[in-house]
């Protein structure tokens, strides 16, 4: 039912706890000695990828040999992209290295992001978005909000993301070009995370597929160096505004937002306390960008340079004026969603509130006796969802070290106590 | 089902807590979130009242299958005047308070709004006790 990018690789895996208190939704718990990601939680914000000090987590991403399949193949290369090159300003180097890797096209999704701005400030315009609008390009965030706040839903925009976008025109025109079939045209992503890896594979807002498959930042990053060495003269490949190049960093998108009450936060648990407080009461913005990862898509898990060194070097990107592609007639309705998002209540205990109010009792009943450590040993993120998973059926009191150590001693005491007094 | 709150009279930082965990209990209970919403504006502005001019006290949260009932308790210096206290903008908050931005005379007439019922014992010199009813 689910697909999810990040995972295991279990024979890297100590044990230990560091990605089960990380997880922003309790996703993962730590049974027999290797962490299990709960699947209906996990939101594939990658940062249990950050954490693991012994790199097993991982995201799952495609083989290259999937562009063996179809015969002219374009790569959508993302804004982020652009930071990772040290001494590169040129965003046409980075663009003619991916054709002499073997892409036979390259398609900017900074230009999707120029789509997606225009379409946003129409839609305010006429009065079309909800209030306060919130973003619908980071994958986790959607995720995020569908399972611990959904009922925010309606509060997001209703727009594919800037890649979905891309995609589409990268189709278009690589069929005019061509003169081939959609089935023999492959389009792929150059991915920084492995939620927008898990957003090809389940499309969420589509009926059908846009997008062929995706490869990690980090495992075509030493190809590409080589490559950009040795290029004399970039080809001009590069359309995109510096407007569009800017999503790649956080506050990017509110940039081209025509309303100046913006907000944007970026970082998971950033993301979480903004989601928090909108959802108790009105926030005074007109718009809301959230990023999952620390300084936007340029902190993605899958990058390989440090995210404000490659923030910086974005700011710096040159495109020539002369070079950047004004944007052609649009129509919304293809850019719109064509399936809503669904709200998945996890966090609830049962469906009937009288059953859930017996499991919160039961469960208060059960805290009590913890030990309050937030140890993390037993394998839950904390005391609390360890009396939570007990009840739920996923886990036993004895797991508790703590504990355990507190009935061993009272054992010791009373065989000692036997002992003095003799059978 | 009871939830026991000690809130701490000089705690402003962290005024906000009760109301903040009593909402995830709501949440994972599976109640509607325009009840929630209700309920965690009005504990929120009672929490606050607690703090500032309690200083300090008790909040228990009971959950019935109809209704939460939540009670508030302090030993405080009570309210004189109720009607006073009960008008928009009325405040006896003092100015070091009010320079925190508490103190703009709200708090109970939210609580009313965002409430079915809500019931106020006090007597001076010897504290309050507020409880709020919001329906299911």
């Amino acid at each position: 039912m689910y697909f999810h990018s990040v995972a295991l690789d279990s024979d890297k895996c100590h044990g230990c706890t560091n990605c089960v208190k990380g997880c922003p939704t309790e996703a993962i718990r730590v049974r027999d000695g290797k962490a299990r990601i709960i699947k209906e939680r996990c939101i594939d914000c990658g940062e249990c990828i950050r954490v693991c000090p012994y790199h097993a987590k991982i995201s799952v991403t495609d083989p290259r040999t999937l562009t063996q399949v179809c015969k002219h193949n374009v790569i959508l290369v993302p804004p982020s992209f652009y930071g990772q090159f040290e001494g590169v300003s040129d965003v046409n180097v980075i663009l003619t290295a991916l054709k002499k890797i073997g892409f036979d096209d390259v398609y900017e999704v900074a230009r999707g992001a120029e789509y997606i701005t225009a379409a946003t400030a129409r839609l305010m315009e006429e009065g079309k978005l909800p209030h306060p609008a919130i973003s619908s390009a980071c994958p986790v965030m959607n995720r995020l909000i569908s399972v611990r706040f959904p009922d925010l839903i309606d509060n997001i925009v209703n727009l594919i993301s800037p890649m979905e976008i891309a995609a589409k025109m990268a189709r278009r025109e690589a069929a005019e070009k061509t003169g081939l079939p959609d089935r023999d045209i492959g389009v792929f992503f150059v991915t920084p995370c492995p939620a927008k890896m898990t957003s090809i594979r389940t499309y969420m807002f589509l009926t059908e597929p846009v997008i062929n498959g995706a490869f990690s930042v980090n495992e075509l990053y030493a190809e590409i160096r080589a490559a950009i060495k040795k290029i004399d003269k970039p080809e001009k490949l590069a359309r995109a505004s510096i407007h569009g190049i800017s999503w790649g960093r956080e506050g990017g998108e509110c940039a081209g937002v025509p309303s100046p009450r913006v907000i944007h936060a970026d970082g998971v648990n950033n993301a979480v306390k903004v989601l928090e407080q909108l959802e108790s009461k009105d926030i005074d913005a007109d718009f809301i960008e959230l990023s999952s990862c620390p300084g936007g898509c340029v902190g993605g898990p899958l990058n390989v340079e440090n995210p404000f060194v490659a923030a910086a070097r974005m700011e710096n990107m040159i495109v020539a004026h002369e070079d950047v592609d004004p944007l052609g007639e649009f129509d919304i309705d293809d850019m719109m969603w064509k399936k809503d998002l669904e709200p998945v209540y996890i966090m609830r205990l049962d469906d009937d509130f009288t059953v859930a109010m017996g499991k919160m009792e039961e469960i208060e009943k059960i805290y009590e006796h913890m030990p309050r450590l937030d140890c993390g040993a037993c394998g839950a993120p904390s005391c609390r969802a360890k009396a939570e998973d007990i009840v739920r059926g996923y886990g036993r009191e004895e797991d508790c070290i703590v504990k355990m150590r507190e009935r061993l001693l009272e054992l010791l005491k009373e065989k000692a106590k036997k002992d003095y007094i003799g059978d | 089902m009871i939830k026991h709150y000690e809130i701490s009279g000089t705690d402003f930082a962290n005024g906000g807590e009760a109301s903040s965990d009593f909402k995830t209990v709501l949440k994972k209970l599976g109640v509607p979130m325009d009840v929630i919403r209700k309920v965690s504006i009005a504990m929120y502005e009672a929490e606050i009242n607690t703090i500032i001019h309690g200083h300090g006290g008790t909040c228990d949260a009971e959950i019935m299958p109809d209704r939460v009932v939540i009670t508030f308790k302090d030993s405080g210096p009570g309210i004189k005047d109720i009607d006073l206290a009960m008008q928009e903008g009325y405040s006896t908050a003092t100015d070091q308070i009010r320079e925190l931005g508490f103190g703009a005379g709200m708090g109970l007439p939210n609580i009313k709004k965002y409430t079915d019922d809500m019931q106020i014992e006090t007597s001076e010199g010897k504290g309050t006790t507020v409880i709020l009813t919001i329906k299911l």
